[in-house]
């Protein structure tokens, strides 16, 4: 029997009387994906990663971790499941190491024993006996890790791990999510961090004002936004007027940079092709045709910036699933 | 952060089952908890320095004209074992009310506030079991320091005045030893309005979520229940009053043991405590930890 989804979400709502913090979002965690959430401020991802983790109640909805409901399954619906939302939060007037005894307490079975392999992880062992009241806010991050590693995880959820480390840090959190993937966990990221994002995470979910723009793998998103092109002519004038004639040819703009030159377009790539034997029987000659694939923080702020710069600056629909009248603004 | 790939141990465990941890052991890191927090002394601090000041006091005093309303204070000098059943006179009204409200209005409101309440509630115990274990942290404290108060009280009064016999309420003398058994009876008998303070705080501390609101509600509960105690006309009230039960604890140190009043205040303080640690349970099971 196949194990039940990490994460599956449907119709998850949360109304704080007028205000609709998240909006029917479905999610789907698949087991072994890095899956990134991303969404701007206020977006309603804490919200929902809040609910997943049982700390408050979907007015709407339900959310499974593993085929279990947090919410009516109490702390069993949490075996296998570690993490944290926003910043780790830990007893200020007790050590890291008594903070990590009594959070092993609380989990049970060999939790407690682990203790000094998790501290060694995250480099935290030569001040596990400092009060955390006295930790930096990248330690506490690093000891958030280390709890959440007690559970000996198969999902971990962070709610933006990296936020307000330096960028030694950031680096360092990136490697030990990238291992902590490759050992089989499963990790739901959320993140504000696009590159870190880009580089980690293989599906995605974008929510904006409560509600998911785009799910679906990264690579899918990344081929819908559209590979782009940059054309440099011996005669953009001319040029244009081919790409515009051109059937495929779609979003034709001057360079983004003026002293650039050229035009830009997206376009699928059998598309270009034709182009360019059009661009030849018009006598246009080519001297650059270059390939610019979008990268996800273009995609993630098209996504979710208002519909005037999206109507400018559209992503085709492709396979991700995207919320339906977000595409149709866009398209 | 460079040593995953020697830590086998902390590949994901599987589907197998953990033992879940007991909610005595939850309970056990409440009172750990309580004990690393220095705020926690400034009650049983309280609790402790008042005998100690009120036997120095007596000590010091040369004019005993006007201790005549209350037969132990008429005895203060005759036996040790009249100092702790004064110091629960004086105390019980107003000061272990308090103390015990201080942490009660605190335990919940706390972690909420400063977001440690989501970190253990994203770890393998229930919400049951988490608001159980702070319930019984909040009553033990109370109950530490009602007996912390009474141990005080006693050694320093038998220090100054010697372990002898002592004469009760009803005016007969009992001996030393079952004095200090009545003594201790006493102050057991004192924490069942004691907890049920104890159980407004919990509730105060859950719904509210504010740690001060909590305590200063709690405190301000009682006060309005004692003044409306005094108010003409709503006498017959009086006997159902939280405050009023705070002295059922003479019953036993009367000639025969009076028993009326004790389980009189046991069903009143049920009508208290019973709904508001109910209420708070529910509304720690249901409520949205946004806190942090």
């Amino acid at each position: 029997m196949s194990e039940a989804q990490p994460v599956r979400a449907r119709g998850l709502v949360k109304r704080y009387k007028e205000v609709l913090a998240v909006d029917h979002i479905d999610l789907n965690v698949h087991a072994g994906d890095v899956y990134g959430f991303l969404g701007p401020n206020g977006a309603g991802k804490t919200t929902t990663l809040r609910m997943a983790l049982g700390l408050i109640m979907p007015t709407e909805g339900t959310v499974e971790l593993f085929g279990r409901d947090p919410i009516r399954e109490g702390a069993r619906a949490l075996e296998g499941v570690a993490g944290f939302v926003e910043a780790p939060k830990f007893y200020p007037y007790l050590s890291a190491r008594k903070n990590l005894e009594l959070l092993g307490a609380l989990d049970g079975g060999g939790a407690r024993e682990r203790i000094p392999e998790v501290l060694a992880i995250v480099e935290l062992s030569p001040r596990a006996e400092h009060r955390v009241g006295g930790y930096s806010h990248g330690m506490r991050q690093r000891l958030g890790i280390a709890a959440a590693l007690l559970r000996r995880p198969r999902l971990l959820i962070l709610d933006e791990p990296a936020t307000g480390l330096d960028p030694a840090g950031m680096r360092d959190m990136r490697e030990l999510i990238r291992r902590l993937a490759d050992q089989g966990i499963t990790v739901l990221l959320s993140s504000h961090q696009l590159p870190e994002v880009q580089e980690l995470c293989d599906r995605v979910a974008i929510v904006d004002s409560g509600r998911v723009v785009y799910e679906g793998a990264l690579a899918d998103l990344r081929r819908q936004g559209g590979t782009g092109y940059r054309l440099r002519s011996t005669d953009d004038s001319r040029a244009l007027a081919v790409l515009r004639a051109q059937p495929g040819i779609e979003h034709v703009t001057g360079a983004h940079l003026p002293e650039q030159g050229g035009l830009s377009f997206q376009a699928q790539e059998p598309d270009v092709g034709a182009l360019s034997i059009a661009l030849g029987a018009a006598g246009v000659g080519i001297l650059a045709l270059t390939p610019e694939l979008a990268t996800l923080e273009d995609l993630f702020f098209r996504l979710t910036e208002g519909a005037e710069a999206a109507a400018g600056d559209a992503i085709p629909v492709g396979n991700g699933h995207r919320a339906q009248e977000q595409v149709h603004e866009h398209a | 952060m460079s040593t995953l790939e020697a830590s086998p141990t902390l590949a994901p465990a599987g589907v197998a089952h953990v033992r879940r941890p007991s909610t005595l052991t939850a309970y056990r890191w409440e009172l750990r908890k309580l004990v690393s927090q220095k705020r926690t002394y400034l009650g049983l601090g309280l609790a402790a320095i008042l005998p100690i000041i009120f036997v120095i006091a007596q000590n010091l005093r040369s004019d005993r004209g006007h201790d005549q309303g209350n037969i132990f204070a008429s005895h203060i000098t005759q036996s040790g074992l009249a100092t702790p059943v004064l110091m629960l006179l004086f105390l019980s009204v107003f000061m272990l009310p308090l103390i015990a409200a201080l942490v009660a209005g605190d335990i919940v409101a706390a972690e909420d506030g400063n977001g440690t309440l989501k970190t253990i509630l994203t770890r393998s115990v229930d919400r049951g079991q988490v608001f159980a274990a702070k319930a019984l942290a909040a009553m033990t404290y109370g109950a530490i320091a009602v007996f912390l108060s009474a141990v005080v009280a006693t050694v320093a009064g038998v220090a100054s005045w010697g372990f002898n016999h002592v004469v009760t309420f009803s005016g007969s003398v009992v001996s030393a030893p079952e004095g200090l058994l009545l003594v201790f009876a006493a102050n057991a008998v004192y924490l069942i309005p004691l907890l049920t303070v104890v159980c407004i705080g919990v509730l105060l501390s859950t719904a509210t979520r504010n740690s001060a609101g909590a305590v200063v509600g709690t405190v301000g509960f009682t006060i309005l229940l004692f003044i409306v105690g005094q108010i003409p006309g709503l006498e017959g009230i009086k006997p159902y009053l939280l405050t009023e039960q705070y002295e059922n604890w003479h019953g036993l140190l009367r000639t025969p043991t009076d028993w009326a009043p004790i389980g009189h205040s046991a069903w009143v303080c049920a009508l208290y405590a019973v709904p508001a640690l109910f209420a708070a349970y529910l509304v720690f099971l249901r409520r949205d930890v946004a806190g942090g």
